[in-house]
């Protein structure tokens, strides 16, 4: 399929012996929105690291607008193209820079001229006001941080935005804004998202399509409606649904 | 009937180099043999309150309460070898993440030992059977094994349920569980929390669950208290709580994306300034 913005095939990641992706294939189709979901250590991270040039690819391919992707080289292009967003704001901004100097780093290194206005511009978008732009990240809170990450993704204004659990750091009440946030970018700048969380309701309600992995490996590929509507293939599947619902007590239910 | 614990106007502030900031503002509550669910954002005081119960709160922070007391024991005037033989004894707490609340060089049986032997008088092999029975009341396969194991070897759901033994082999009367299954797994989760169900009505427990997840303790508990800027906000029955009354608790259930429902963009919390007066 060459209509895919971004596809992997077969894709085997290996740490020493341990095998953290075990031939995955996945389709994203541009200005989707796809969802990742498993528990702990079932490869979902690994796959968007992977993508990123953050993991070490064993076989297989990788490729994001048609151009397949080797080993783990990625070229200041591909930067421009996709970004990432991590899980804990707390640790993916540098603890003694300014936002400012935070949100400058990626223009210089790309050589962006007008950094001035993008930054004003980012910030404005992720609705931090240009008060933010000289606090310590230490200043903000959880949510506030979160925004500045996605600032910085969004400031090179990349195509593809891979998305590790972007709130699961986050109280449930910053999450809600933090989605809007998220799904507001994604419809002004017809961004494709690739999203991970182990959260089935965010996952729903961010995505079309979702991939179910237990160990490394894709399990069921589902649109978000059939989960919705309990059109499931898979058991792995039917028990994270039934997790997501909450505590029952044995008994209590009858 | 006398209640287990009785909390009147608790108050628990940390005096910093820009002011004091009060976490806790004048919480009160009664607490009898039942599943007490607290409830609140980060900051809300709810571990505070838990932490301040417990009598865990740092040492330069100030508490006060009108009342504070265990079944007729005053806590805030008790003598520390009064509140020493209390923790972990009668009152013990469950923290949030096993890697980080366990003694990394302590094998996990000694540590469930360690708890028993420190309040109760019985021999090194009576401790050592006690410990094992309590390791396999928290569903661990095979008890023998993971008495001798370090906490790194043990997964997370593994480790706490290391750590619901170990609080519960002491047979306390009041258990406070500070956010149990948040660093776990949705898939298990809701083990541990069957585990911690079934023990704490076999036994008839005081329970406070502290999390951040409403629907969570509502499922859980019987009774919830939401807590926001260091105050309650409402306090509801758990079945009760489709009828909440309060903006902050209807916003807190409304905010969470579920399965099903579709909404864009989501509703958020449009916080009121006399919220937190």
């Amino acid at each position: 399929m060459t209509t895919a913005t971004v596809s992997t095939e077969n894709l085997v990641v290996t740490y020493d012996e341990f095998k953290a992706l075990d031939d995955v294939s996945i389709d994203v189709a541009p200005g989707e929105s796809f969802g990742l979901v498993g528990e702990s250590g079932s490869g979902k991270s690994t796959l968007l690291r992977a993508v990123a040039g953050l993991a070490p690819v064993t076989s297989g391919k990788i490729r994001v607008h048609d151009r397949v992707l080797v080993g783990n080289r990625r070229d200041k292009a591909f930067y421009r193209d996709v970004q990432m967003v991590f899980q804990d704001p707390y640790g993916s901004l540098h603890p003694r820079q300014t936002i400012d100097r935070q949100l400058l780093e990626p223009l210089a290194i790309h050589g962006v001229a007008d950094g001035e206005r993008r930054i004003l511009k980012a910030l404005d978008e992720v609705g931090l006001g240009s008060g933010f732009r000289f606090r310590y990240p230490h200043q903000l809170s959880g949510g506030q941080r979160q925004r500045i990450a996605i600032a910085r993704a969004l400031i090179l204004e990349p195509a593809i935005l891979l998305l590790d659990e972007p709130t699961s750091a986050l109280d449930a009440s910053v999450q809600a804004e933090v989605l809007n946030l998220l799904e507001q970018v994604r419809r002004d700048r017809k961004l494709t998202f690739i999203m991970v969380s182990h959260d089935l309701g965010v996952v729903t309600h961010m995505c079309d399509r979702l991939a179910v992995m237990q160990n490394g490996r894709v399990v069921e590929r589902l649109s978000s409606a059939d989960l919705v509507a309990g059109r499931i293939g898979e058991d792995y599947t039917r028990n994270l649904m039934v997790a997501s619902k909450g505590f029952q007590r044995k008994g209590a239910a009858a | 009937m006398n209640p287990l614990l009785t909390v009147d106007d608790l108050k628990v502030s940390f005096p910093t180099r820009t002011g004091v900031i009060e976490a806790v503002r004048g919480v009160s509550f009664t607490l009898g043999r039942e599943r007490l669910g607290i409830v609140g954002e980060s900051g809300s005081g709810k571990s505070q309150t838990g932490r301040a119960i417990m009598g865990l709160t740092p040492a330069h922070a100030r508490v006060t309460a009108k009342t504070l007391s265990f079944e007729g024991i005053d806590l805030l005037s008790a003598a520390p070898k009064v509140r020493r033989d209390l923790r972990g004894k009668r009152i013990a707490m469950i923290l949030q993440d096993p890697k980080y609340s366990l003694n990394p060089v302590m094998s996990i049986g000694r540590q469930i030992v360690e708890t028993l032997t420190r309040h109760e008088k019985v021999g090194r092999a009576e401790a050592r059977e006690r410990a094992l029975d309590m390791l396999e009341a928290v569903q661990i396969r095979d008890p023998g094994r993971v008495f001798d194991l370090y906490p790194h070897e043990v997964s997370g759901g593994m480790g706490q349920r290391a750590m619901i033994a170990m609080m519960l082999v002491a047979g306390p009367e009041l258990l406070i569980a500070d956010e149990p299954t948040s660093a776990l797994d949705v898939t298990v989760q809701l083990e541990v929390l069957g585990i911690l169900d079934k023990l704490v009505s076999e036994r008839g427990m005081g329970l406070i669950f502290v999390s951040h997840d409403l629907r969570l303790v509502s499922s859980f508990c019987d009774r919830v208290i939401v807590m926001y800027a260091g105050k309650i906000v409402e306090e509801l029955a758990a079945s009760d709580l489709a009828n909440a009354k309060h903006p902050y608790t209807q916003g807190l259930l409304n905010c969470m994306p579920a399965i099903g429902s579709d909404r864009h963009p989501l509703p958020v919390l449009d916080r009121k300034p006399e919220w937190a007066l």
